[in-house]
């Protein structure tokens, strides 16, 4: 059995499913990141797996411990870092991170060593001894973070870690999760496309509570729109020609004039698989003495199979 | 044990976070001692006994020990800190005990303060000390049985306020069971023996048995069976929002 197994799970809230039959499985060594619109039951669906919120169906298992009806067992092997990552504002990170250490049942010689190993990993130690309240949200998540990590669990439930970081220290939650990594199934939920590349081994896409897939990321990528975008930066100040002749080739869709500066046009050649290749464009545009400055496909994002999953369509 | 106590340790430094405590010790003292002073006329009465400080404990607690007790739970909701909480290695009931003997032990505190007037007595004439001490045990027995109602209450919200004005609602009705007030209207449609059992529940004729002499057992067992309802109400209570 993997470490993290949730079987079938269903929340309703009156007549709201916000959680439809999701089953899936995170075996050690993966990062699985959890994708989807807000509101599409992915807080909901970690809180039942933490054993935090009653299923109205279903079950989830940590390390094989279910998280109802064998709590104590399931959540020392669990750490979780809840939306929003909530701590104690009125005491100080020391005191907190202590705290969680003897809820954990660590005798104080042993929180002691695992604090201090902690402080350096995730960098806490100039504010040790400063209230919760008063630090920046980077280091408020951090504590969060560390929070869920005291007690070396092998499974790790983190939603949205890096919420409302600034990208230096989405950089670093990011570096630490992966340094985490290989020892445990760690779960991460997100709205940040990039994140799932930075970071994931697997992707789980849901909305409106409903699992809609579960693959790796190169996976998903293969699974985007095939017409990818052609930019092309021409040396002339009249693209005509360089349009009709590219809207000639039976691979090639619709041709825009993107920006025209100092004789330089930029243009996007929409394409389809039968795309003409970098050599063929240069040498179409040369026997018209159009010459080719720069070059580039643009590349098929997550953003793109992500729109496309979730149903919003392929319309930009 | 060993978690409860963790808890309690969390719980009560809390109270000192902030000035709130401060704030809330000075309250206590002023009011106990303006009403045992002023309204009691502690002087005038010639007598060296309590009894006029003591009266007003049901009424003091009825507001005050609400006060205490509102952030328990209510507090977590709000701040997320509950999720966090509920999915450490403990039994509710664990937490449920450890947060509610932190309030009330900071009531004991509240109560230890007010011993210069129990010195003071002893200064003027030779009370019966006794009666007294039963009556202090009394007292902080009755603040954890407000407490214990107040923390379940606490526990089916994240509004502070709503906790505060709950618990003081349904605090009411156990001091005032006694009460023509109260009885005259359950009179009206319940036969007999709820009327008495009505009766039973009120706080101010539990306390009153106490203050009047010795500690009376079952004004005693009525105490503390409270606050082991109350409690395990807080627990169920945690249960039944997890799977709401």
């Amino acid at each position: 059995m993997a470490l993290v197994v949730a079987r079938d799970l269903v929340k309703r809230f009156g007549s709201l499913t916000a959680v439809d039959k999701v089953s899936f499985s995170v075996d050690r060594g993966e990062v699985v990141g959890f994708l989807g619109p807000n509101g599409a039951g992915k807080s909901t669906a970690m809180r039942i797996i933490s054993g935090f919120m009653e299923p109205t169906s279903g079950q989830a298992w940590i390390d094989g411990h279910d998280s109802h009806t064998d709590p104590i067992a399931a959540r020392r092997r669990l750490g979780y870092l809840p939306e929003g990552a909530p701590a104690y504002a009125d005491m100080t990170v020391g005191a907190f991170l202590e705290f969680i250490a003897a809820m954990h049942g660590m005798s104080k010689a042993k929180a002691n060593a695992r604090l201090a190993e902690l402080v350096e990993r995730v960098d806490l130690a100039e504010v040790w001894n400063q209230r919760i309240e008063s630090l920046s949200k980077g280091f408020k998540r951090r504590v969060a973070i560390a929070q869920a990590l005291v007690h070396d669990p092998d499974a790790l439930i983190l939603d949205e870690p890096t919420d409302g970081l600034d990208p230096i220290q989405k950089y670093e939650m990011r570096d630490l999760i992966r340094s985490i990594a290989s020892r445990k199934a760690i779960i991460i939920s997100t709205h940040i496309l990039e994140e799932v590349e930075a970071v994931c081994t697997r992707a789980i896409i849901i909305a409106k509570g409903r699992l809609l897939a579960d693959a790796t990321p190169a996976e998903l990528l293969a699974r985007a729109p095939s017409n990818g975008t052609l930019a092309l930066a021409l040396a002339t100040a009249d693209p005509q020609g360089a349009i009709d002749i590219l809207s000639k080739h039976p691979g090639v869709g619709q041709v825009d004039v993107v920006q025209r500066v100092n004789g330089v046009t930029r243009i996007a050649v929409r394409t389809s698989k039968s795309r003409p290749s970098p050599a063929e464009i240069t040498s179409l545009l040369g026997r018209s003495n159009i010459a080719v400055t720069e070059f580039y496909m643009e590349r098929a994002t997550l953003d793109d199979v992500f729109r496309q999953i979730t149903g919003h369509g392929a319309e930009n | 044990m060993r978690e409860v106590l963790v808890v309690f340790r969390r719980e009560f430094a809390a109270y000192f976070a902030t000035p709130v405590a401060a704030v809330f010790l000075i309250v206590f003292l002023a009011l106990a001692a303006g009403m045992t002073f002023l309204v009691s006329g502690f002087f005038d009465r010639g007598q060296a006994d309590l009894s006029g400080f003591f009266f007003w404990h049901p009424w003091l607690f009825l507001v005050l020990m609400p006060a205490i007790a509102m952030r328990l739970w209510a507090e977590e909701r709000r701040s997320g800190t509950i999720e966090i909480l509920m999915t450490l290695p403990v039994q509710p009931w664990q937490i449920v005990l450890g947060k509610w003997l932190a309030a009330w032990a900071f009531a004991a505190l509240a109560l230890v303060l007010t011993m210069p007037l129990w010195i003071t007595v002893n200064v003027l004439g030779s009370p019966d000390n006794g009666v007294i001490l039963s009556s202090y045990i009394g007292s902080w027995l009755m603040a954890g049985a407000f407490l214990a109602l107040a923390a379940a209450i606490s526990a089916l919200t994240k509004s502070q306020v709503l906790a505060f004005i709950g618990a003081t609602a349904v605090s009411f009705l156990f001091v005032m069971a006694g009460f023509d007030l109260v009885i005259s209207v359950v009179r009206q449609w319940a036969p007999g023996f709820i009327v008495d059992a009505v009766r039973s529940m009120s706080f101010f004729a539990h306390f009153q048995h106490i203050t009047d002499g010795v500690l009376e057992l079952p004004s005693i067992v009525f105490f503390v069976s409270l606050i082991v309802f109350c409690l395990w109400l807080n627990v169920r209570a945690i249960e039944v929002k997890k799977a709401a």
